[in-house]
């Protein structure tokens, strides 16, 4: 991505976040029964929906590296992965705060939707310590691939899992059970937008920074240096 | 009427809040963007570690450049007669 996409994202991502932000705290009506606290809600959501999505496109993109052999592929999945586990650790945060302040306790056992979401941050914590154990970069570069194919199914699979299941204490909020208002629905429409382009934001940049360094190490070994 | 099933009780944004959970709510935001902060500052460091390494790769090719132009520009005996065969010839 050429400097001036960069910018361009950059711009468009901080436009959005000032819309979302705009919207969550003046546009976005109260909800009756948890009041303010519910505000986190337009955060943790979109949070944890992006990681997870970000843990399938890593897999995608896995595939796509091994069908192709081509390192960029291997470098995109890495980074998504990379960076999706940072929002998972976000969202991990924002639900642990919403769940003291709604539930009265920072963490709850038998809520099927926190532990399947703490299970895959787990799976995905092992990654790195997997790609960097391996020192021949093929084959780092093939293993981090089938790991981040297994794991990325994993997710949709946990969360299949998680909807069959028959405790609902986690509120829904995708699918034909979904009761938003109007105004709540527009707010968190605009903030999936906002926290998505943030999340193609931050993935470019460490993309860009990832290949700047790849590309001044090749140019010192051929200079000799270092 | 509304596509949607019975909607969530709510009130207007600019009410006074019934329950007053907004510590919690700061502290949510205030994380994340903490979080986001880091990863910027992180950036920053990496950032200036990059530009430290392409300036010493550049002082370090400016050393080696200059010797090829000068080569370029004082041609040897040899290069000069072939030159002045070549300028006889045509």
């Amino acid at each position: 991505m050429s400097g001036r996409s960069l910018r361009t994202l950059s711009i468009a991502s901080v436009v959005a976040m000032a819309i979302y932000l705009g919207l969550v705290f003046f546009y976005a009506p109260i909800e009756a029964e948890e009041g303010f606290l519910q505000k986190i809600f337009y955060l943790h959501v979109p949070l944890a929906i992006v990681s997870l999505a970000g843990f399938v496109i890593g897999g995608l993109m896995a595939i796509a590296h091994l069908r192709t052999r081509e390192a960029r592929w291997d470098l995109r999945s890495y980074v998504t992965i990379h960076m999706s586990l940072i929002f998972g650790l976000g969202a991990l945060i924002t639900g642990s705060i919403w769940a003291r302040g709604s539930w009265g306790h920072w963490w709850v056992w038998s809520e099927p939707t926190l532990v399947s979401f703490l299970i895959v941050m787990l799976l995905y914590a092992t990654y790195q310590p997997l790609r960097f154990s391996i020192e021949d970069p093929d084959r780092q570069a093939r293993y981090a691939s089938v790991f981040a194919i297994v794991a990325g199914a994993f997710v949709p699979m946990s969360f299949l899992a998680v909807r069959l299941s028959t405790a609902y204490l986690h509120p829904r909020v995708l699918g034909s059970s979904s009761n938003l208002p109007g105004p709540m629905q527009l707010t968190f429409v605009v903030a999936m937008a906002a926290i998505g382009l943030l999340f193609a934001t931050m993935c470019s940049y460490e993309l860009a920074a990832k290949r700047t360094r790849i590309l001044v190490k090749s140019r010192s070994r051929i200079l000799g240096y270092r | 009427m509304s596509l949607l099933p019975a909607a969530i009780p709510v009130i207007p944004a600019t009410a006074v809040p019934p329950n007053t959970g907004d510590g919690y709510v700061a502290g949510a935001y205030i994380v994340f963007f903490l979080i986001v902060l880091v990863y910027v500052a992180i950036m920053a460091l990496r950032l200036t570690r990059l530009e430290r390494n392409v300036r010493e790769l550049r002082t370090r090719g400016e050393g080696l450049r200059p010797e090829e132009p000068r080569a370029q520009a004082q041609p040897t005996r040899e290069s000069a007669q072939e030159s002045e065969q070549e300028r006889t010839t045509a």
